[in-house]
């Protein structure tokens, strides 16, 4: 791992800092949480709270927002994943916010609980009183993401505002927050997609198999191939076909596009993404796709 | 694989997007998509050319008004080495913006206009870069093609700025001759320049060595975190009380003399542990759990050190501060949150020194305050002791953050220039 002249591997360096990071909120904050969605950044995101704070273990709960059309591979993981680890499972549910009467669910072809989260996300940090909140995102993943800071400051609105965020320098991180505020903590900001995979290859972690190349019945909607799924609003003119198919990214199964794969190990996807052309959400994400600022417009509402 | 980390620096005018584009394309770093969306909205806003700033101007706001307003972090890669771009903007908020990203900079690239030749901005860019410590700063001299690639042009503007920079403390200094538009000395050697006998920008960013920049001498060891698995599952780790946190300094193993501040007790490490064992040896960046010999009362804040080598225990502190408030202004008496590595303690700004002009490095010693982006010399009286080294000596151990506890918002930048007990 290490060479004589302490040169550093850049894997090394990215956990070192994200490990770092961790460890910050665990002293500095008093409710911290982790988003667990079943993805590959969270999962990654997880492995490293376990080496943080190893051989205890980790000292916050996770958190998952269930829109009720995710991929059922990923929520089995998710539960597996979650028992391994003996940790505590917070579920917050789009369905329970519509129920509820706090959300109204979209109707139409292009319906999705994606822009509904975010209200199920907020509530449940307000009602968990959770005042540091980890998610996985990536600088690299969109260009709203590339202003964002490790320790992002959120109103007690849960809003982001890019035009006043606090400077971050060093390694210093300022978690100072009044009640009802709170930050949302980036470990991973400085990975790339294939700085993850790399990760994954190198600590051999499991990932959900729809990761992988698998045979699917799936539509072409815009350019991207959806899966024909109950909770996928299919026009009849949009013809179902089976293919041989993977995800790259892992979100709602409405608003998730599949590409067409035969990668069916880490060292193939690593491969196949060292060619690429096309960014992760680019290819795969009907939600960024609604406007040029489609990302930093739900990031403002408070969006992952 | 290792990582550089770069701060560039200037406006577009400088071409700085321009060259940012080049190294991200040259090396496939912009994707298809990427490159689409840049173009229509170029062709949109009636662009002739494809404007590559909007590759890194991501918010709406930047986009309307055709300015960078923050930082933006780019990632690239190339078999040699991952880059992690910190891009700065060269008008708004400049000084506040670049050093946020030179604070974690290996490397920045100042760019000048070979017409122009060094004017004030670029003085003020190389200046930020010393103070940050930057350990390597390259100039480079961009629109070469403008100039007919002339040989004495470039000398000419190299000799300027390095008259200039012998006033610095400027450290490792490149000048490269370039053209980003036409690619010129960018990622391969210029065929228009065959008097250049230097490598190209690309080339210089692979191999320029960083892994002596770092502290590899003093041990510092902030403690960040205590490690007390009382209720774990196996039984073997009931009584395991390990100090957790990330290397600032020099070379710990096993079996190492070592001392705690503030106590001062001596003790000697027994483990190095890490989620994938123990480790013989560790040194900085790396995030490590360290089990001491004897039982010492540590917590968050204390620090470890050897004890033939030890930080200053400082609660007056010199530092020069750039001032990132837009509210209040830092003055005598002024009363702030300080954050140096994991300690957090107030501090009293006792003393306002002087206020530097960055263009001329003019010290105005008649100053009463310090408002957005400006830097000066302070004096603080810290309440309780810092465990601290001249930033020169240690950009870990000599930075330190203030935050306004009527706000919260991080309002300035220090660094430690003279630390006494």
């Amino acid at each position: 791992m290490l060479q004589r002249d302490y040169t550093t591997s850049q894997l090394d360096v990215l956990e070192a800092e994200a490990i770092h990071i961790m460890r910050e909120v665990a002293a500095e904050f008093e409710r911290p949480c982790l988003l667990f969605s079943g993805g590959k950044d969270s999962i990654v995101m997880l492995r490293i709270a376990e080496k943080a704070f190893w051989p205890a273990p980790i000292p916050f709960p996770l958190m998952h927002v269930d829109t009720g059309h995710n991929f059922p591979e990923v929520i089995e993981f998710r539960d597996r994943r979650v028992a391994e680890l003996g940790a505590r499972l917070v579920v917050a549910s789009v369905q329970s916010s519509i129920d509820a009467g706090r959300v109204v669910e979209e109707t139409g072809r292009r319906a999705s609980r994606n822009r509904l989260q975010t209200t199920t996300l907020l509530d449940a940090i307000e009602e968990q009183q959770f005042d540091a909140v980890f998610g996985g995102a990536r600088r690299d993943e969109e260009k709203a993401r590339a202003k964002e800071r490790i320790f992002s400051f959120r109103d007690d609105f849960g809003q982001w505002d890019p035009k006043n965020q606090r400077p971050e320098l060093w390694n210093l991180y300022n978690a100072k927050i009044r009640q009802g505020e709170h930050i949302r903590v980036f470990p991973l900001s400085n990975w790339t997609e294939l700085d993850i995979w790399d990760y994954i290859r190198r600590e051999e972690i499991e990932i959900p198999s729809i990761y992988f190349a698998h045979t699917r019945k799936v539509f072409e909607r815009d350019g991207m191939l959806l899966s024909d799924a109950d909770v996928v609003n299919r026009a009849d003119d949009e013809t179902v076909f089976e293919t041989t198919v993977r995800y790259r990214t892992v979100g709602d199964m409405t608003c998730t596009g599949a590409v067409q794969s035969a990668a069916a190990n880490v060292d193939d996807i690593i491969a196949e993404i060292a060619v690429t052309r096309i960014t992760e959400r680019g290819a795969t994400r009907a939600d960024d796709r609604a406007s040029e600022a489609a990302m930093e417009d739900r990031k403002r509402e408070g969006y992952f | 694989m290792d990582i550089l980390r770069f701060a560039t620096a200037g406006s577009v005018d400088d071409g700085k997007s321009t060259l940012i584009g080049r190294l991200l394309f040259d090396s496939k770093a912009i994707f298809e998509d990427q490159l689409e969306a840049v173009e229509r909205t170029s062709r949109d806003r009636g662009t002739e050319y494809t404007d590559l700033s909007l590759l890194t101007d991501g918010l709406r706001a930047e986009r309307e008004q055709g300015i960078t307003i923050d930082v933006a972090y780019r990632y690239f890669a190339t078999p040699k080495r991952k880059f992690i771009i910190a891009d700065t903007p060269g008008h708004i908020q400049y000084t506040r913006n670049m050093v946020t990203g030179a604070s974690t900079a290996d490397l920045a690239i100042v760019l000048i206009d070979a017409r122009k030749g060094v004017l004030e901005q670029s003085r003020r860019h190389a200046f930020l870069t010393t103070l940050l410590r930057v350990p390597h700063l390259v100039l480079a001299v961009n629109k070469m093609d403008l100039v007919d690639y002339s040989e004495d042009r470039f000398n000419e503007i190299r000799e300027e700025f390095t008259a200039f920079a012998s006033k610095l403390s400027a450290p490792d200094l490149t000048f490269i001759p370039i053209s980003a538009l036409h690619g010129d000395n960018v990622v391969s050697r210029s065929e228009s320049m065959p008097w250049y006998e230097g490598t190209s920008l690309m080339h210089h960013l692979e191999n320029v060595h960083i892994a002596s920049d770092r502290n590899l001498v003093d041990v510092r060891f902030p403690v960040q975190y205590v490690i007390r698995p009382q209720k774990a599952t196996d039984p073997a780790f009931h009584d395991y009380r390990g100090y957790a946190g990330q290397i600032a300094g020099g070379v710990l193993k096993p079996g190492d003399e070592v001392m705690h501040l503030p106590s001062g007790l001596t003790t000697r490490i027994s483990s190095i542990d890490t989620f994938d064992g123990p480790v013989d040896e560790a040194f900085p960046p790396m995030s490590v759990t360290i089990r001491l010999a004897d039982d010492i009362d540590v917590s968050r804040g204390d620090m470890i050190c050897r004890p033939n080598n030890q930080p200053e225990a400082a609660q007056e502190l010199e530092a020069m501060i750039c001032w990132m408030g837009d509210g209040a202004k830092l003055m005598p008496r002024s009363k702030l949150l300080i954050k140096h590595t994991t300690r957090t303690a107030r501090a009293l700004v006792r003393d306002l020194h002087y206020r530097l002009d960055v263009n001329t490095l003019h010290r105005d010693e008649s100053a009463e305050s310090l408002s957005l982006n400006e830097i000066g010399r302070v004096s603080l009286r810290i309440t309780q002791p810092l465990f601290v080294d001249d930033y020169s000596r240690n950009r870990m151990t000599g930075g330190f953050i203030l935050v306004d506890e009527a706000t919260n918002s991080t309002v300035g930048a220090g660094m430690i220039v003279d630390a006494r007990s």
